[in-house]
């Protein structure tokens, strides 16, 4: 059993842990380090609710291995909450963005992306931005307006 | 879903990899993307002891033009070419098809390179890579005169489902293009059940004019047999004519006679044979457009 030790930067913190050459990084944020914020969905790389930012990259956690994120930063839902509710948590709450919450943290980390390189994305954008997330409750049309209020946000603020 | 076991190497160059794998054997795989590879093992239908990721190697991932040719290094990612300005201005089709790729966290991972290698004809970038008459470089260990470099044409790469001309200690460094000479352009056309899945069928057209007559044609067809597939009676059939709508239409026919479908999940073989055909008008359209000056 090929096993190596890394160093991942999870949410600011580094995280060191002995793990199997085979440890999924999604396994490796929830199991090694109990941030179960990152949700197991299709596990077959169709639904995104595994969604984390790899440096600044939205990536399907599922789908990369733990041992490649070694010496990386790696961004969680968990990760987002700074002194106050990121704008985009913000504006799922305000939006009524979710509502079983499955795919929630995979929106929030894949618009985080978005956002991070487009900040003022149209509504044909977004949909395009959050095509790689499923989500079987709301049907989109509030997630949409939910990230519109990050943007919105995000540029109030910017612009101050 | 757990992989089997296996050793992770991350080599830093194209020759330490190389080394690697001709030490490591016929077990060993190359990691690139991981988005086809990784739920291949999940599923155990890839089950290597090895893996020989490629991702630290930096020198693989550039798009530039270069004496004549477009080279895109093989761990460029989809969401490169989907942003990069030099691709939307001289190589839409390339754009057309990076963006019709599964879903946009897949392609920020994906790799041009792991898109061809992987040698599946639901892929989307072989058609289009057979109709822009692209050529493959591949590195292996070779003697000292070669360096272990060959070129391979795009022609004779695909061997048959997941299988290619590559040997197992060979890596792909490279695809080269025809940088665009005169009046032409290129085009892709997919058809999808939803966004993320591969094609029921793609159809991908290159053309060259000489004033008003189509000089050469370069078409492409996903998914609809073994190997992506070159539609030969269909180019041959465009040259010399002004590609006229019915000048279309007849290729577009050929192009559908020259498909292998198989009926599935996707639909039977009769549908998708007539789906190459509406998406082969398509495609030729939007070329001719583009070769005119219009997107
Ligand atoms: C949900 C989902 C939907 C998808 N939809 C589409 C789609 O619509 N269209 C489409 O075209 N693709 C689709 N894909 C596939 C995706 O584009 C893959 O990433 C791509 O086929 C392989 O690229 P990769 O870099 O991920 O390669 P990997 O998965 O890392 O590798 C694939 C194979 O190629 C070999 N390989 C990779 N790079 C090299 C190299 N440089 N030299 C030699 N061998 C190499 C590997 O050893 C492996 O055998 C989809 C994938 C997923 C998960
Ligand atoms: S759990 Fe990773 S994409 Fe669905
Ligand atoms: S809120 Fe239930 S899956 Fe999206």
């Amino acid at each position: 059993m090929a096993t190596q030790t890394i160093t991942v930067n999870v949410n600011g913190e580094a995280k060191t842990a002995e793990v199997e050459d085979r440890l999924l990084l999604v396994h490796f944020i929830r199991d090694n380090h109990g941030l179960t914020g990152t949700h197991i969905g299709c596990d077959t790389t169709h639904c995104g609710a595994c969604t984390v930012l790899l440096d600044e990259t939205a990536v399907k956690s599922c789908t990369v291995f733990a041992v490649q994120a070694n010496g990386r930063n790696v961004t969680t839902i968990e990760g987002m909450e700074g002194d106050a509710l990121h704008p985009l948590q913000e504006g799922f709450m305000e939006e009524h963005g979710l509502q079983c919450g499955f795919c929630t943290p995979g929106m929030i980390m894949s618009s985080k992306h978005l956002l991070d390189k487009n900040l003022n994305p149209t509504e044909e954008e977004i949909r395009r931005g959050i095509s790689g997330n499923l989500c079987r409750c709301t049907g989109y049309v509030n997630i949409v307006k939910a990230v519109q209020y990050a943007s919105n946000k995000l540029q109030e603020t910017s612009a101050d | 879903m757990i992989p089997g076991s296996f050793d992770y190497h991350a080599p830093t160059t194209v020759d330490e990899a190389i080394k690697l794998l001709g030490e490591l054997g016929d077990d060993a795989k190359i990691l690139a993307g991981g988005h086809s590879l990784i739920p291949m093992m999940k599923l155990r239908l890839a089950e290597p002891t090895h893996l020989v990721d490629i991702n630290g190697i930096s020198d693989l991932d550039y798009i530039k033009e270069e004496n004549g040719y477009l080279c895109i290094g093989a761990m460029t990612r989809e969401s490169a070419l989907e942003v990069s300005e030099l691709i939307a201005e001289k190589y839409p089709i390339l754009k057309d098809t990076s963006e019709v790729i599964a879903d946009p966290l897949v392609r920020n991972l994906a790799s041009v390179g792991g898109n061809i290698a992987h040698g599946d004809p639901a892929n989307d970038h072989p058609a289009t890579m057979v109709a822009l008459g692209a050529e493959v470089i591949a590195k292996g260990p070779g003697g000292m005169l070669t360096g272990g470099e060959r070129t391979i044409s795009i022609d004779d790469f695909f061997k048959g489902p997941l299988m290619t001309d590559l040997g197992q200690n060979e890596i792909l460094t490279e695809i080269k293009i025809p940088t665009p000479n005169g009046k032409c352009g290129a085009a892709y056309k997919k058809l999808e059940r939803k966004v993320g899945d591969y094609a029921i069928a793609g159809v991908a057209v290159a053309l060259q004019f000489d004033g008003d007559s189509c000089s050469s044609a370069g078409i492409g067809l996903t998914n609809v047999g073994p190997t992506p597939i070159r539609a030969s009676d269909a180019q041959d059939a465009l040259e010399g004519t002004s590609v006229s709508d019915d000048d279309i239409n007849k290729a577009a026919e050929l192009a559908a006679a020259a498909a292998q479908p198989v009926g599935d999940h996707r639909g039977s073989e009769e549908y998708k044979r007539a789906m190459v055909k509406t998406l082969a008008c398509r495609a030729m359209q939007t070329a001719k457009d583009r070769a005119e000056g219009g997107s």
